[in-house]
C-alpha cells in the first residue's frame, strides 16, 4: 500500500502574516509551520500503515526551495519518503496551476492513496483535491470523518450541511480528511533524529515534465488587483483574564442590556 | 450566446437557498443569466430558477445525478460550458459546490477564485472580493481569461424573487468512467432531536478548546442561565461530543442571534460563516492569536473553564 500525503508549509500560527504589496503574495519570509491541517492526513497516513502492515507514506510539497523544514518535520513525525516540488517558475500559481503541479508529482509515485487536509491553513482554500482528482482522473471524497480501507476500496465517512455521508470509492482514490478524523502525533526525538537518514527528493518543474506555461503565474488565470482594509467591526473590548473576566463581560453585557 | 451560467444545488426536492442568492446576484449584474440543475427528477425544479432571474435553465436529469456527489456533475458543467460558451461560472459555496466548482476548473483550464463576499461588474470586467488571512486584509481578485469561474461564501447574498419565466432545456448526460467510481451507500438524512438552535436569542457555543465532551454541561449551565441554547462547531460534533443538529458553522446552521458566546473555539471560517451575523459576539479562549479575536465584540484571553462556571454565577445573581 503506497500513501501519498500532500502538504504545504503555512506561516506560523503565531507570526504576524502579510500579503506584500509588491507582489500581492502572501509574505512567507516569516516563520513557517507544516499547516496544521495536513498533519491529521499525515496522521491517517501513518495509522493506516501502521494497520495494513506494510506500506509507505511518501509526503509532497510544492514549496520555494529554501522551504523543507515542513518536510523534515513530516519524516520526523512518521512519513517514509519526501518529494519537494521546488522551483521559481511555480511562484504565483493559482488553483489550477498547483494542481496540474501536484498531479505530475503524484503521477510519479502511482499511489493507491491520495490525503490532504480539509485546508490551507493560509489562503482558507478547500478546493485543491477536487482539482487534483479531476487531472488525476480518479475518484475523490472530501470532508472526510473516518475512513476505512478494504477488498480494494475506501469508505468513508463525510459531513455536508446535511448531515452525515457514508460514500465508497474504489482505489486509487483522492480523500480530504476533516480535522476531526484523528489527532495528529508529535514527533520523537527519535523520529527527529531518524528523518535525516530518510531519502529526500528535490524535484524542479522540469523534472516532473512541466512546461512554463502551465504553471506559475504565466500557468494561472487568476489575478490579485489590489488590497483593502476589511469593514470596521466596531469598538471591540479586550480582556486579558486577571480573575475578573466574568465581570467585565456582564458590565458589558449589563450595559447594552443583553442580560 | 455567452453569459453567466449559475450552479443552483438541490436537496429534498428544494433548490438551495445559497446557490439561489448567487444567482440573484447573477441577474442583478445583468447579461444572459442561466441556471443549471443537476440532479434526478430535477426538471420541474430547474423552472423554478426563473423566479430569480435565470432566463434559461438547464435540467440535467439523471438516475446517474441522484446521489449529491461532485464529479458526474463536473462532467455535465464541462459539457454545458463548452456547447454554450459562457464567460462565467457562479457557484454558492457548499460542500457539493466547492468540490463540483474546483473539478470544473482543472477540467476547463479556468480560473477559479473562491470565498468571495461580492461579486461586481467595473467597465464590464467581473470583479470579486475576498477576504484573506482570517478577513483581516480584502483583495479585489479578477480572471485572466473565461471562463471565470467563481464560488460565493455561504450566506453572502440573499435570494430575491423577480417573478420571471425560465425556459427549461434539457441537458444530455454523459458521464466519464472516472466520475461515477464514487459512490454514496448511505446519504445524510436530517437529524432533528434537541431545539433548534435557528430560533435562539442567545446561543452559548463551545469547541475543542472545552478539551473534553463533558464539559459541555459548563455551557449548558451558562446557556440555561441566560435563557439561550447550546452550539456547537464542527470539529466537535465530528468528534462525536455533541449533536449535529447544534452545529454552526459553514456545514451547520446559520444562526443570528443577538448574543453568542464562543469558548473554546478558535473562530477559523468554517465557522465564523454561521455565526458572523449574530448581534453581540464575546470569545472566551485561550489562545490570544484565535481568529475569533479579529471579529468578537468581547474578547477574553484567559481559562474558559475559569470563567464561565463564574459567568453562570454572576447571571443568575443578577437575574434572582
Amino acid at each position: 500500500m503506497k500513501l501519498a500525503v500532500l502538504v504545504k508549509e503555512v506561516p506560523e500560527a503565531s507570526a504576524r502574516t502579510r500579503i506584500d504589496p509588491g507582489t500581492l503574495r502572501l509574505d512567507r519570509s516569516g516563520a513557517a509551520a507544516l499547516n496544521p491541517f495536513d498533519a491529521h492526513a499525515l496522521e491517517e497516513a501513518l495509522r493506516i500503515k501502521e494497520r495494513t502492515g506494510d506500506g509507505e507514506v511518501v509526503v509532497i510539497m510544492m514549496a520555494p526551495a529554501g522551504a523543507a523544514d515542513s518536510l523534515r518535520k513530516a519524516l520526523a513525525i512518521g512519513a517514509d519518503r519526501a518529494v519537494h516540488v521546488a522551483d521559481d517558475a511555480l511562484a504565483g500559481s493559482d488553483l489550477v496551476a498547483t494542481a496540474r503541479t501536484l498531479a505530475k508529482a503524484v503521477e510519479r509515485e502511482q499511489p493507491d492513496l491520495v490525503l490532504l487536509g480539509q485546508q490551507g491553513g493560509d489562503s482558507d482554500g478547500a478546493v485543491l483535491w477536487s482539482a487534483l482528482a479531476d487531472l488525476l482522473r480518479l475518484p475523490v471524497v472530501s470532508q472526510v470523518a473516518s475512513l476505512e480501507l478494504g477488498d480494494g476500496k475506501v469508505t468513508v465517512k463525510r459531513q455536508t450541511e446535511f448531515g452525515y455521508d457514508v460514500i465508497e470509492a474504489p482505489m486509487p482514490a483522492v480523500v480530504a480528511v476533516s480535522d476531526a478524523i484523528n489527532e495528529p502525533r508529535y514527533p520523537s526525538l527519535k523520529g527527529i533524529m531518524g528523518a535525516k537518514k530518510k531519502p529526500f527528493e528535490t524535484l524542479a518543474a522540469g523534472d516532473l515534465g512541466l512546461s512554463a506555461g502551465e504553471i506559475g503565474e504565466a500557468g494561472s488565470r487568476t489575478a490579485v488587483h489590489s488590497l483593502a482594509d476589511p469593514p470596521s467591526y466596531g469598538d471591540r473590548l479586550r480582556i486579558e483574564d486577571d480573575g475578573s473576566a466574568a465581570e467585565k463581560i456582564v458590565e458589558y453585557l449589563a450595559e447594552r442590556k443583553l442580560i | 450566446m455567452p453569459g453567466t451560467l449559475v450552479f443552483l444545488e438541490d436537496h429534498e426536492g428544494e433548490l438551495v437557498k445559497g446557490s439561489l442568492g448567487v444567482l440573484s446576484k447573477a441577474a442583478q449584474l445583468g447579461g444572459d443569466v442561466a441556471a443549471v440543475v443537476a440532479g434526478s427528477g430535477v426538471r420541474e425544479l430547474a423552472a423554478q430558477a426563473g423566479r430569480y432571474g435565470a432566463a434559461t435553465a438547464y435540467a440535467a436529469d439523471d438516475p446517474a445525478l441522484a446521489a449529491p456527489l461532485p464529479q458526474p456533475r463536473v462532467d455535465v458543467l464541462a459539457a454545458l460550458v463548452r456547447e454554450q460558451g459562457f464567460d462565467t461560472v457562479l457557484f454558492g459555496a457548499s460542500v457539493l459546490s466547492a468540490d463540483v466548482a474546483a473539478g470544473l476548473a482543472a477540467r476547463l483550464g479556468a480560473g477559479l477564485n473562491w470565498d468571495l463576499v461580492d461579486l461586481e461588474l467595473r467597465d464590464g470586467k467581473l470583479v470579486g472580493r475576498r477576504p484573506a488571512l482570517q478577513d483581516s486584509v480584502y483583495a479585489e481578485v479578477g480572471w485572466t481569461s473565461e471562463p471565470r469561474l467563481a464560488l460565493v461564501r455561504s450566506g453572502t447574498f440573499e435570494p430575491v424573487e423577480s417573478g420571471g419565466e425560465a425556459e427549461v432545456e434539457d441537458v444530455v448526460v454523459e458521464l466519464q468512467g472516472f466520475s461515477t467510481q464514487a459512490v454514496m451507500v448511505e446519504r445524510a438524512h436530517a437529524e432533528s432531536e434537541g431545539p433548534s438552535i435557528e430560533d435562539a436569542d442567545v446561543i452559548v457555543a463551545g469547541g475543542r478548546g472545552l478539551g473534553e465532551p463533558a464539559k459541555f454541561a459548563l455551557l449548558e449551565e451558562l446557556a440555561r442561565a441566560l435563557g439561550g441554547a447550546v452550539a456547537a462547531t464542527r470539529a466537535v460534533v465530528d468528534a462525536g461530543w455533541y449533536p449535529y443538529a447544534a452545529q454552526v458553522g459553514q456545514t451547520g446552521r446559520t444562526v443570528a442571534p443577538k448574543l453568542y458566546v464562543a469558548c473554546g473555539i478558535s473562530g477559523a471560517i468554517q465557522h465564523k460563516v454561521g455565526m458572523q451575523a449574530s448581534g453581540t459576539i464575546v470569545a472566551i479562549n485561550k489562545d490570544p492569536n484565535a481568529p475569533i479575536f479579529e471579529y468578537a465584540d468581547v474578547g477574553v484571553v484567559g481559562d474558559l473553564h475559569q470563567i464561565v462556571p463564574r459567568l453562570t454565577e454572576l447571571v443568575k445573581e443578577r437575574r434572582a
